[in-house]
């Protein structure tokens, strides 16, 4: 056992940091998507980059289209595109659905589906959260009715917290196939096009000011039976494989240390009176119990990853990373707020007005309270950190 | 000892509750906050004609209704359970503090605009790089003959859009943050040389960058008491805030309290489970802290400096922990929608975020009480 890269991880990682230097798209370079301002291109232009060269689904098997990298490899590649402050690529797709469909899809649906998902031809969403069912998913009650003839589901109800549902022209759904069955085996996982008559998107505004989430109504909205992935009324198999999936990529551990990066570095040039933030004991105190934090989820996800190289997992476990990875988020948006003094307070969307004379102080600090509100929402999505610990007492503790 | 409130503080707070009850409800204050100028000047006009609260705090000398600092907690509280947007703390605490601390003819001339709601003060303190340190500031005000001249570029101004005065810490003299030489200007907002650049807030007020460029003020604008005179008021001011916080804390608990109880998840009322009864017991304990605190700070107001500012310190430092406990928690338990401006809760929590760490957050705060307190 030993921490050092060998010789070809190290060819890699330097592959890797070549290609990111040359072919990260100009346009991009210094936005963040902390604020919800990126918009549908912005997140394209990166995927299509990676797509070309064959990198965009790390995790995928190579016959379906991924780079066939070792779990290291993706390690490495994960710190990369974090270290070059790279914008996250979009999960719906790519971390989401495409792992379903390849592990429970019809050859068909893997021919049709899995390579417009490597492109970014298709947007997807996740029509999972209803009004009355957050944490308690499986009470979910937007049903969809087999037609006389077996050719398509007609499907009613509503879903929300849909994020980036605005853009999307793909989404899958769970449904209520049989409502007189026990919760989780009445539901069916549906791949529906956005584009069909009778779905309705309305934005919901976050405290932040973004437009991140909606809500998605669907009334007699008819979907052809051959977009039903597994079987009917084992939809809840597709979730729970997915949850799984989400909340090992929901520990953020590059993007965290990206994070704390720029705190100290927004620290160290921000007085404190006669020294630098950075200086100030309370201050680097809590960056220092922040890096310690990290680097405990860090190794807990590396082990989680040696466990699953050698075959096992992902499974409750996870939820682990879940937990402190978004509670670390939280604190680093903590952090930054607190750094940003007086000027966390202005709510400030960019020079419209054309005063850029008259600035309202550091550009860094414009974000710190939106971004501090916006995640809150890690703590909650994914199967909230209540559900994950009921998860751990549960699956884990046998309680 | 009695900490109860007399029959007329319990009279005061009874006729600002019933009237913002009537005029404050989420839907109303949404609303406000979409005009034009961010604000319904008719309240502010209720408030001091009809309701006649903006007298408070002051002497019956001086046509007010002999009140002081628990006179600013009840307003200040009952103000926080709206989550409302006006000025009182500037102009009623803060200007009308440091007047009737200075007295003079300044005081004189303006202690009646603020009782009958003409005169609204913002106060101009920070300085963008001066963060929480009262004195570290680079506001210059240069003796001319009688007057003085003010340059320089204050921070966050809050209510600057909608004062008539604004209260403005500067230098006469020294530099770095040396207390000597830091003096206390009541100045026109609309003097010849003050520009303003304006923007709402994330808690949904309105402030400014306030630019100063030889600002000719008379010499009578200067309240005398330097440092001593602008700690005295900040501390002030930290306590009201800390009134605002218990009142918009205590508020958001009861309504997280009360999704509790109407939310449904897995057959039953979340408030069922015992994770989150334990989290809202938590949230109420800390709630009745800070109302335990405050009342604290606001009771220790009179002492002399040094124990005054410990009392303050320890006050604000507990109130931003419970609060920051507080709004995480609600949000936490309200799920997504908590995140959302759909519902009250998210602009409570916006409101407590930004109390936290108005006047210093808890580290601040601890550290000054340290100084005063600890041996080295």
């Amino acid at each position: 056992m030993n921490l050092d890269f060998s010789p070809e991880e190290l060819a890699f990682r330097d592959e890797v940091r070549a290609f990111i230097a040359e072919n990260y798209p100009a346009q991009l370079r210094g936005k963040q998507d902390e604020g919800g301002d990126l918009s549908k291109e912005d997140f394209l232009s990166w995927h299509k980059v990676l797509a070309k060269k064959g990198w965009i689904a790390p995790a995928w098997p190579v016959e379906y289209g991924g780079p066939g990298w070792t779990a290291t490899q993706r390690y490495i590649w994960s710190e990369e595109t974090a270290r070059a402050d790279c914008i996250r690529i979009m999960p719906f797709g790519i971390t989401m659905v495409g792992p379903v469909i390849y592990t429970f899809g019809t050859p068909e649906q893997k021919a049709r589906f899995l390579p417009r998902i490597l492109s970014g031809e298709d947007w997807w969403c996740q029509g999972y959260s209803e009004p009355g069912s957050g944490s308690d998913l499986a009470s979910l009650r937007t049903r969809a009715v087999l037609s006389e003839d077996g050719s398509h589901y007609i499907v009613n109800g509503q879903k929300t917290w849909t994020t980036m549902a605005q853009h999307a022209d793909w989404g899958f759904f769970l449904v209520r196939t049989n409502p007189d069955a026990k919760q989780q085996e009445g539901i069916s996982f549906l791949l529906i096009d956005m584009k069909t008559p009778g779905i309705t998107v309305r934005p919901i505004i976050t405290l932040g000011g973004e437009h991140e989430v909606n809500e998605v109504f669907l009334e007699d909205v008819k979907v052809p039976v051959e977009n039903r992935v597994y079987e009917e009324n084992k939809g809840w198999t597709c979730a729970k494989f997915l949850l799984a999936h989400e909340r090992t990529g929901i520990a953020g551990v590059a993007a965290s240390k990206r994070g704390i990066e720029r705190v100290r570095s927004i620290a160290s040039s921000e007085m404190d009176g006669d020294r630098p933030l950075l200086a100030n004991p309370f201050f680097r105190r809590k960056v220092a119990e922040l890096e310690m934090d990290l680097t405990a989820l860090e190794f807990t996800e590396l082990r989680t990853l040696a466990g699953e190289a050698a075959g096992r997992g992902p499974g409750p476990e996870s939820s682990v990373l879940k937990i402190k990875g978004s509670e670390i988020q939280q604190r680093i948006t903590e952090l930054a707020l607190e750094a940003a003094g007086h000027y966390g307070a202005p709510y400030f969307r960019g020079f419209g007005e054309g005063d850029n004379e008259h600035p309202i102080g550091p550009d860094w600090a414009h974000h710190t309270a939106p971004s501090y509100f916006n995640m809150r929402k890690t703590t909650i999505y994914g199967g909230s950190n209540e559900i994950q610990r009921n998860i751990i007492a549960k699956m884990v503790l046998g309680l | 000892m009695d900490l109860s409130f007399t029959e007329t503080q319990d009279m005061l707070r009874d006729t600002l509750s019933r009237f913002l009850a009537d005029t404050y409800d989420f839907e109303t204050r949404k609303k406000m906050l979409e005009r034009p100028e961010g604000r319904d000047p008719g309240i502010w006009r209720a408030l001091a004609t009809e309701l006649g609260i903006l007298s408070a705090p002051f002497s019956e000398e001086q046509g007010g209704l002999g009140g002081g600092p628990l006179e600013n907690l009840i307003v200040m509280e009952e103000l926080g359970k709206v989550i409302a947007i006006e000025p009182y703390l500037q102009t009623a605490v803060i200007g009308g503090g440091a007047l009737k601390a200075a007295g003079g003819a300044m005081a004189d001339a303006l202690i009646p605009g603020i009782i009958g709601g003409d005169v609204i003060f913002a106060f101009a303190y920070a300085e963008p790089k001066g963060r929480y340190d009262l004195a570290r500031i680079e506001t210059t005000a240069r003796k001319d003959g009688a007057g003085y001249v003010l340059n320089g570029h204050k921070a966050v101004v809050y209510a600057a859009p909608w004062a008539t005065h604004l209260l403005v810490t500067a230098r006469t003299g020294g530099s770095g943050n040396e207390r000597g030489g830091v003096e206390l200007f009541v100045v026109d907002a609309k003097s010849a040389g003050v520009t303003r650049r304006d923007y709402p807030t994330v808690d949904g007020f309105q402030a400014s960058e306030v630019y100063f460029e030889n600002v000719a003020v008379p010499g009578e604008a200067l309240l005398p008491g330097g440092m001593d005179l602008i700690e005295q008021v900040v501390d002030e001011a930290t306590m009201a805030v800390c009134a605002e916080g218990q009142g918009a804390g205590r508020q958001l608990h009861e309504l997280t309290l009360a999704y509790t109880k109407e939310r449904k998840q897995f057959g039953q009322p979340i408030g069922r489970f015992q994770a989150l009864q334990f989290r809202l017991a938590d949230m109420m304990i800390e709630a009745e802290q800070v109302a335990s605190m405050t009342l604290m700070g606001t009771l220790k107001l009179d002492l002399p400096a040094e124990q005054r500012k410990a009392a303050v310190s320890l006050a604000k430092a507990k109130v931003s922990k419970s609060l920051r406990f507080i709004g995480q928690n609600a949000v936490q338990t309200h799920g997504g929608i908590g995140i959302t401006v759909e519902l009250a809760a998210g602009h409570y929590f916006k409101r407590l975020t930004m109390i936290e760490s108005q006047f210093g957050p808890a580290d601040w705060h601890l550290e000054r009480y340290e100084a005063l307190t600890l041996p080295a």
